[in-house]
């Protein structure tokens, strides 16, 4: 099992807020629209920096996701920032007519995602988001692990021409990823070659697939894992080399089991190479207050949980 | 710049004709609307606005029109394919299978003059104020128009981009609403009314002024000149445009009833003869 450390846990929101002021820097076009979350969203810098290049929209998403269609007219690169929940559900409509319908070029950035916004509880908690948005024609759907995985993301999408949604978080996770990283969307990055299992995690839980990976081993069992931080498009010849090599796969998210990206898995290995599966996600539920890593325990969104499951699928292979 | 009235009447009547027959050759679509705003259309497009049909999205150096309510899509076609957008003979495929112009305006198929998709109400005046501002950062000293439902002002979006544009002294910006009074279950007042659409808009920061006579050419032109003299001045304008759904064909008017219906042949035999052909039909 390779060896992953890190030196600094930090939130992946921080990562996005330094990745933002780097793109702003690149290019004089990126714009930023904030409703009412500044400090949340880590946008202090980028307005310090551009603030004539900001706007602040007020408690009104369904206006920001129009007032950003609306700046692409123009040529501008909009990054919308408020929670998931209210950069997905609240809007969908205006997401679906006004930017990915129409294939505006406008960066949905998305924080607090998932059950670790921790205490404000369900309202704010969405496990839908992914699901979601990967069902717009068109739309990229991006969910990154680290603090520097997060910036190298922000950067990359600048520069990409069409609709994202970019999600992330709220807590402080370790920051193990190489800071000089490139980032290519739809490229899954392999952080550990095995031969009894796949696991293939996205978010917060690339680094309890690690651990998990590590615990394997001591059990005297190979992981391969995965890091796809895109979920659409998904790097589909990745996971099926992988999946011909284990003949198993464990999918492990912050989102409801349906809908995300074990779904997405799934039906590629139904249709293209039928495997055994078990995911590591929400049980279609809504999530509850608490702190992070007590809800991460409770719904099963941990490195135990993750052995657990490639247990059981290593037992399912014929 | 003296203005032909009497020519942009002869296009709006044209455009007119294009509507019915529009609407007749699918039968599907919404009449009662479209032909209601064709003189704000025909003043807009071939008088006040300055725009380039040859057409590019960014729009930079020209004045950009949205149109929120998407579903009076017929005049909205007509009158880009009259200003030169796209052929006239493209009219024909309105709703028919694989053309570009869908039963509500879209970018997706491609169609020049198109900015953004409408048709889920509520939506082009945030779009709208994304243009105007992106023109402000652009140093492009152009106008943003968008044109809206007076039933879509029940949607709640257009009240927080109501509240949003004169706060940011959006003032490169003209909206209008077709002020009809009328939409698919009735009347305004009726299904939920509108109140005093003035003192609202007036109430949000907005300069408003009202176009009285909406289907009279010199009045609808007028009112533009007059919104224009207005914008630039740190508040954004709107007109309210008394229109009459269905305006120009007899019996159609003062009912709702000509919202999404398209006529038979007796009825398009019927509308055509009081609307005199023009600019050749398509």
């Amino acid at each position: 099992m390779k060896k992953y450390t890190f030196t600094e846990s930090k939130d992946t929101r921080s990562g996005f807020g330094a990745g933002l002021v780097e793109a702003g820097k690149q290019n004089e076009n990126v714009v930023a629209l904030c409703a009412d979350l500044i400090g949340s969203l880590k946008m202090d810098a980028f307005i310090k920096e551009f603030p004539e290049r900001f706007f602040q929209i007020g408690i009104a998403e369904a206006n920001m996701m129009g007032i950003a269609a609306g700046l692409t007219i123009g040529g501008k690169i909009p990054f919308t920032g408020t929670f998931a929940e209210f950069s997905t559900a609240r809007v969908y409509d205006q997401i679906r007519q006004s930017i990915a319908y129409s294939h505006k070029n406008v960066k949905i950035a998305a924080s607090h995602a998932g059950l670790t916004l921790g205490e404000d509880g369900a309202t704010h908690q969405t496990l839908e988001d992914i699901g979601l948005m990967k069902m717009l024609p068109g739309m990229v759907v991006i969910n990154p692990c680290d603090f520097n995985q997060t910036k190298a993301a922000t950067i990359a999408v600048a520069k990409y021409e069409g609709p994202v949604y970019l999600r992330f978080g709220r807590p402080v996770v370790p920051n193990f990823t190489p800071a000089d990283q490139t980032f290519e969307i739809g490229k899954a990055v392999m952080l550990n070659e095995g031969t009894d299992v796949t696991i293939v995690a996205t978010g917060h839980l690339v680094w309890e697939a690690i651990q998990a990976g590590e615990e394997l081993e001591k059990l005297g069992i190979s992981a391969e894992i995965i890091n796809i931080h895109t979920i659409k498009p998904l790097d589909e010849a990745a996971i099926l080399a992988s999946v011909k090599k284990t003949g198993c796969v464990v999918t492990a998210e912050e989102h409801n089991r349906l809908g995300g990206l074990g779904d997405s898995v799934a039906q590629l290995l139904a249709t293209q190479l039928p495997t055994p599966q078990e995911y590591v996600a929400v049980d279609d539920s809504f999530g509850e207050s608490g702190t992070p890593a007590q809800l991460m325990e409770k719904y099963g969104l941990n490195a135990a949980s993750i052995v657990a499951k490639a247990q059981k699928v290593i037992s399912r292979k014929k | 710049m003296s203005v032909d009235i009497n020519k942009l009447e002869q296009t709006a009547t044209q455009v007119r004709r294009d509507i019915v027959r529009m609407v007749h050759g699918c039968q599907s679509g919404h009449p009662g609307g479209s032909l209601g705003c064709a003189d704000y259309f025909v003043a807009l497009y071939f008088h006040a606005m300055k725009n380039d049909p040859s057409f590019n999205m960014d729009g930079i150096g020209e004045d950009l029109f949205f149109l929120s309510n998407g579903h009076i899509s017929p005049v909205f076609y007509s009158t880009l394919a009259r200003a030169g957008y796209f052929p006239v003979s493209e009219l024909a495929t309105f709703r028919k299978l694989n053309t570009r112009l869908q039963g509500h305006p879209t970018t997706h198929e491609g169609l020049p003059g198109i900015r953004i998709a409408s048709g889920s109400l509520g939506q082009g005046l945030s779009a709208a104020i994304g243009a105007a501002q992106a023109k402000k950062l652009n140093k492009d000293n152009n106008l943003v128009y968008v044109l809206m439902g007076d039933g879509e002002l029940q949607e709640g979006q257009v009240w927080e981009a109501a509240m949003y544009a004169p706060h940011n002294k959006v003032d490169n910006l003209i909206a209008a609403v077709d002020y009809n009074g009328a939409q698919i279950d009735g009347s305004t007042d009726n299904v939920l009314s509108l109140g005093n659409l003035r003192a609202k808009w007036e109430a949000f920061g907005w300069d408003v002024l009202e176009v009285e006579k909406g289907n009279d050419m010199a009045a609808v032109v007028a009112g533009i000149d007059e919104a224009k003299s207005r914008t630039r001045k740190g508040k954004p304008v709107i007109i309210l445009l008394h229109t009459a759904m269905g305006s120009g064909v007899d019996f159609m008017m003062g009912t709702h009833k000509w919202h999404g219906v398209a006529p038979n042949d007796e009825q398009l035999a019927s509308a055509l003869n009081q609307l005199p052909e023009t600019l050749g039909d398509y």
